[in-house]
């Protein structure tokens, strides 16, 4: 490459045990570009820059800054190298100002404040960044944070910037502002790099789009030469043939009836935003979209765990007829009501178990409070224990094991196996496979499956869209805490969802 | 009698500011060292131990090795104890609160230990070690601060470690906010992972904080003895002072130079009852409750209050692990 | 050039948080190892300060804790209180709650006892005053244990911090009531409560006046190893200490859980100071609990909060106590030695828990792993 090349990455690979996080992959950046890097979850974008910025070791590969092969340590080697991080974790001190921030780490200089501070400031006017420097983290909202962040990267003196998902957390506003700032320093010579799964995104801002897949680098096009369909098949890839099992629904009825659900965070960001959608009994309806894209918020809405600030979520008792507006209501409320709902959430030994306790205390985490006296009856669920041992052949000592001390695919077979125990009308399932091998997750399928079967109306989160595809009925997609549509799944393709995923509805210019 | 009473309340109020000032160091890296009146203790009697060596051995008193010996060994004894709690807590990941809890059990048990010894040493009547000479090195002040009037005697009769309690909690209300080593002390007790992230030694600055701040209350023990109890050493004599020291830190929202005011309020509370006329035995008790009753209220108010700047360091109490990646 | 300049060492070990976990068997070698060095760190301090055979000194310790039947009583009865208190504390701790005010919710306990004693002892028939003082010294502690609860429910006060300035409350207050009630007056003591009378005192069985209390606490053991293992509340508690957002997941409450919970915590230690102010020493001080509020944590930590186990604890502790004193009386040392041998024991009992908890990885040599 020429000498305008900043970075160059020659057959990279990084193996966390049997996972394949990149596999040969090659990139270049060149000095006064925005390069995109497009990729769905778990395909190694974040990885690879990782890498780049010090905290992975690559096990095979070369890295060659300016032409000169190199060795990254650790964040202090990155930034000797002029490369800087803006991770989607902000690291800042909360009670901290941002100058405070800013240079904390520094030995270089004097240690002056008011000093850093005009740097700051001089820095914000370069680049056009609103900022006070001496304003406290915690007062700051997301997008505040998020410049601080970058500041921190430019005030050491960076010339590379790394920018992991950074409109994930933004208004649309914002996001316009940042770009902004991020073309100036285009103008001004800085390398960008930018994390993204946001095509409008990619298309707007970058010059050059580098996509990977599944941790193998695909190819990279020109900006100006693509369009929005090539991405999306470059990034999902061709369709493959799964055979899961896909019986019609039995007499599908609405269950579980959503109607302008709307989540506002503490920060006043709008995690879900009128989200309405119908969840029937008999059939699988799969939530897809990035995530962080409401997936979370929704699950939880329904089962008691979020503040919710509009609309209505009504279940249809199928036992009284009756109907139940489960709204603002607690798990226990929720429970009284006659609402069988269960539901297995993403962070399962946060969340969903406790990895601490043995399986039979987790399996009676559901059923602990049954029996009229103050004691447990430790022998249903030691039954139900050995049952689920059994009949989803879960790899343990024995029941009276440690959760913690199970593999993940065994873990989730506990906590599915309990939540599909408690014989539900509901069945809410977040990321059900990840980290599973091949094996637990068919398992974890035919489980659904069987569930669907029933009669159960099974709420179904996935980032795998084959999957999603081939295993449920219909499918609903939430791209930034908004439905931007639900397709049918035995009609609908890869790259439809895709652009769903996507898609930006609403005010915002796609092009700057 | 106000300036009497004044005085009383500052002299009082010394010990429980370089407990306060020690423990207010050691909190801002994130530990939680309940140790400090057990640190005090030792402090105290490594102070009696070196001086009685000194007076015992010496053929001639020099005043200046007669202050210097104790002051050592006081910050040396100090020293190990912020050591054993350093290397329980923050190498062996030790809970916080069960080794601060064995430090002063240790330290108040070390203290009496040898206090006991020594009284036995001297065979005297009384249980007590008078190391008189000693004290009135240390109790030294300025020689014309009598002249001075009222003012003089509010301001300039005390002795050189009173003064020095004084300027430490400055100094270090200096460091926390106004150079980088106070920055990344705090960085340490709010959010170790990202001062980790900054590449700052969290073990380090915890390490240091811990040892430093257990020899500044250290001296606290010390200058009880030597000035406030004229050199007079008795089994348990130090009392509760340092859970007092404790319960300033809170009253003081961890900020050193709030502590200063904070130690002679807290020293007058604590005395004042020898000074208001009438008063009963039983009423004196009520009195002395008064310090802990206004920390509670402290304690609760910044917490409804909810300002982050008040907040105890976010991550006090918990250890600190870099997991494996 | 940069790339040697650059290439850094791995550091010579690191340290990793074992997931697995050890076999039982390797823990308990461990802890046993701990003491066995503890002990032997003590027997040179001893030596050092005495010049005694260590031999002799062990026979001493051992002597001076079960020598007599009286000592044998006397140890027993200490364990006993020591372990009453530290069974109170235990539901807290599981629960990540760190009440460090054991110490004052005795007290408190204690002086409602006393106050019964004293006020109503001639006014009330026995069975009566045992039921009012029994009530009373039950809603001391609990309430003792409630104030800081509650803060710390509703608006996450810290607890630490808090118990532990009830403590000294508590202390001023019994000093209070010291003098209201000091006996001969104006000694600032109260005396034997009732001596003459004997009204309040809870009955001897048989000619031992601590078998009683040792019973009771002996009940209480088991029932506290019940309610922690098979019933519902210690079962809520479990959860609610190891991840909140788990009990909140599955519907607990987890304020409710947390105020509970410190009003049974401190109820058990007021009854613990009924214990010892109606059974045993028949007066109050503020030197009643005697530091058992905060030697209880240890024995509770210790014991990784099991009920079982706080037996074998207190029991070490309170030997250790008993048998360091001895050895102070006949070597001519003084009490506090005792303190400093328990500091040390509990130093290295709690630096071992490391040892079983992580395991250190020394630097693999092998230089593949380095970029080419």
């Amino acid at each position: 490459m020429g000498a305008n090349t900043a970075i160059e990455l020659k057959n990279v690979t990084k193996v966390f045990g049997s996972i394949v996080a990149n596999k040969d992959v090659n990139l270049t950046v060149n000095r006064g570009e925005i390069l995109s890097i497009l990729g769905e979850n778990g395909s190694g974008k974040t990885t690879l820059m990782n890498i780049l910025s010090g905290i992975y070791f690559p096990d095979h590969g070369q890295i060659l800054i300016n032409g000169e092969e190199v060795v990254i340590r650790s964040p202090k080697d990155a930034f000797s190298y002029g490369i800087g991080m803006i991770h989607q974790h902000f690291k800042l001190v909360d009670v901290f100002s941002a100058t405070e921030n800013i240079v904390l780490g520094l030995e270089e200089e004097n240690f002056n404040i008011r000093r850093s501070a005009e740097k700051i400031k001089k820095i914000s006017e370069q680049y056009g960044f609103e900022i006070d420097p001496n304003k406290k983290i915690y007062e700051m909202s997301v997008s505040e944070k998020q410049t601080v962040e970058i500041i921190k990267v430019l005030y050491r003196g960076a010339d590379i910037l790394i920018l992991d998902e950074p409109t994930a957390v933004l208004t649309p506003q914002e996001t316009q502002k940042l770009f902004t700032v991020l073309r100036r320093m285009r103008e001004d010579g800085k390398s960008i790099i930018i994390i993204t799964h946001k095509l409008h995104e990619v298309l707007s801002l970058s010059d050059r789009v580098s996509v990977l897949r599944k941790g193998e680098y695909i190819g990279t096009v020109n900006t100006a030469e693509t369009n929005e369909s090539e991405l999306t098949e470059m990034m999902v890839g061709k369709k493959v043939s799964l055979n899961i099992r896909r019986n019609d629904p039995v007499d599908p009825q609405d269950r579980l009836v959503i109607k302008g659900l709307t989540c506002i965070s503490r920060d006043g960001v709008k995690q879900l935003d009128n989200v309405s959608f119908t969840a029937r009994s008999g059939e699988i309806l799969g939530i897809a979209g990035i995530a962080g894209s409401g997936q979370r918020e929704l699950l939880e809405a329904v089962a008691g765990l979020q503040k919710i600030d509009e609309g209505s979520i009504v279940y249809n008792n199928p036992k009284t007829g009756g109907q139940d507006d489960l709204r603002n209501k607690t798990p226990m409320q929720i429970r009284d009501l006659g609402v069988r709902l269960s539901f297995v959430p993403e962070d399962r030994l946060g969340m969903g178990l406790v990895a601490n306790m043995d399986i039979i205390d987790n399996v009676m985490l559901r059923s602990y409070r049954r029996g009229k006296t103050a004691f447990l009856e430790r022998k249903p669920p030691r039954n139900l224990a050995e049952r689920i041992i059994h009949e989803l052949e879960v790899v343990t000592p024995s029941a009276t094991t440690p959760i913690r001390r199970l593999s993940g695919g065994n873990v989730q077979k506990v906590l599915v196996g309990r939540e599909i125990a408690s014989a539900p009308t509901v069945f809410m399932a977040a990321y059900p496979v990840r980290g599973l091998d091949i094996n637990s997750s068919y398992l974890i399928y035919n489980l659904l499956n069987e569930q669907k079967s029933n009669g159960v109306a099974v709420i179904f989160v996935g980032e795998d869209l084959d999957i999603l595809i081939d295993l449920c009925d219909r499918i609903a997609v939430l791209g930034s805490g908004r439905i931007t549509g639900i397709v049918d799944a035995r009609t609908t393709t890869k790259e439809e969802i895709g652009l769903l995923m996507t898609k930006h509805d609403g005010g915002e210019p796609n092009h700057g | 009698m106000i300036i009497a009473f004044i005085q009383r309340a500052i002299m009082q109020g010394i010990p429980l500011l370089f407990g306060s000032t020690g423990e207010i160091i050691t909190e801002k890296s994130g530990n939680l060292n309940l140790g400090i009146p057990g640190v005090m203790y030792v402090g105290g009697i490594c102070g009696v131990i070196g001086s009685f060596m000194y007076e015992q051995k010496a053929t001639r008193f020099v005043p200046f090795l007669a202050v210097l010996i104790p002051l050592l060994c006081c910050l040396l004894g100090s020293l190990v104890m912020g050591l054993i709690y350093s290397v329980l807590t923050a190498t062996l990941r030790a809970n916080q609160n069960v080794t601060g809890l064995a430090l002063t059990t240790f330290g108040v048990g070390f203290g009496n230990f040898f206090g006991g010894s020594l009284i036995k040493l001297v065979k005297s009547d009384m249980p007590s070690v008078v190391l008189t000479r000693t004290s009135n090195c240390f109790k030294a002040t300025l020689p014309f601060a009598d002249k001075l009037g009222a003012v003089g005697k509010l301001l300039f009769s005390y002795s050189a470690l009173a003064y020095f309690a004084v300027i430490i909690a400055l100094i270090t209300a200096y460091l926390f906010k106004h150079t980088r080593v106070g920055l990344h002390l705090r960085a340490v007790g709010e959010n170790p992972a990202t001062a980790d992230a900054a590449g700052i030694s969290v073990t380090r600055y915890k390490y240091l904080a811990t040892i430093i701040g257990s020899m500044i209350a250290g001296l606290g023990g010390l200058y009880y003895v030597m000035d406030y109890a004229n050199g007079v050493w008795s089994n348990d004599g130090f009392g509760d002072r340092g859970w007092l020291a404790i319960a300033l830190v809170i009253f003081a929202i961890w900020k050193p130079d709030f502590g200063i005011i904070g130690s002679f309020l807290f020293g007058g509370l604590f005395i004042v009852h020898n000074y208001i006329p009438n008063l009963t035995m039983s009423d004196q008790e009520i009195f002395k409750m008064t310090p802990y009753v206004v920390t509670i209220l402290v304690l609760v108010f910044v917490s409804l209050r909810n300002r982050r700047e008040n907040q105890p360091p976010a991550s006090l109490g918990l250890p600190y692990f870099r997991e494996e990646r | 050039m940069a790339k040697t300049e650059k290439q850094k060492q791995e550091p010579l070990f690191h340290i990793v948080k074992r997931i697995i976990g050890i076999p039982t068997w390797q823990a308990w070698l461990i802890r046993i190892a701990s003491v066995a060095a503890a002990l032997l760190v003590c027997a040179v301090v001893t030596v050092m300060l005495t010049g005694e055979n260590p031999l002799n000194v062990y026979k001493t310790m051992i002597e001076g804790a079960i020598g007599t039947e009286r000592r044998i009583w006397n140890l027993m009865q200490n364990v006993a209180m020591l372990l009453c208190v530290s069974l109170a504390v235990t539901p807290a701790f599981r629960m990540r709650f760190w009440n460090i005010g054991a110490e004052g919710q005795v007290l408190i306990g204690g002086l409602a006892t006393a106050s019964c004693m004293i006020l109503l002892g001639n006014r009330l028939p026995t069975p009566l005053l045992f039921v009012v003082m029994f009530a009373a010294s039950l809603i001391a502690g609990a309430v003792w244990g409630l104030i800081p609860a509650f803060f710390k429910a509703q608006w996450n006060t810290n607890e630490t911090l808090f118990t532990l300035m009830m403590n000294y409350i508590a202390i001023q207050i019994v000093s209070y009531f010291s003098y209201i009630w000091s006996n001969p007056k104006g000694s600032g003591a109260i005396g034997v409560i009732n001596l003459n009378t004997q009204v309040g005192w809870l009955p001897t069985i048989g000619s031992q006046k601590y078998l009683l209390n040792i019973l009771v606490v002996a009940a209480l053991t088991v029932f506290m190893f019940i309610y922690l293992r098979f019933s519902k509340h210690g079962y809520e508690i479990a959860v609610v200490g190891e991840s909140e957002n788990t009990a909140r997941y599955i519907g607990i409450n987890v304020r409710r859980v947390i105020i509970r919970t410190m009003l049974f915590s401190g109820a058990l230690c007021g009854l613990a100071g009924l214990l010892l102010v109606s059974g045993t020493d028949h007066t109050i001080s503020r030197a009643t609990a005697g530091g058992r509020g905060f030697t209880a944590i240890m024995v509770s930590w210790l014991a990784k909060f099991n009920p079982l186990y706080m037996i074998l604890t207190s029991f070490i502790l309170v030997f250790l106590q008993k048998g360091a004193s001895e050895i102070s009386t006949q070597f001519g040392l003084n009490d506090a030695f005792s303190e400093i041998i328990t500091g040390i024991i509990i130093f290295f009992i709690i630096g071992s828990e490391f040892f079983i908890n992580y395991s250190i990885r020394f630097r693999e040599s092998k230089k593949g792993v380095q970029a080419k």
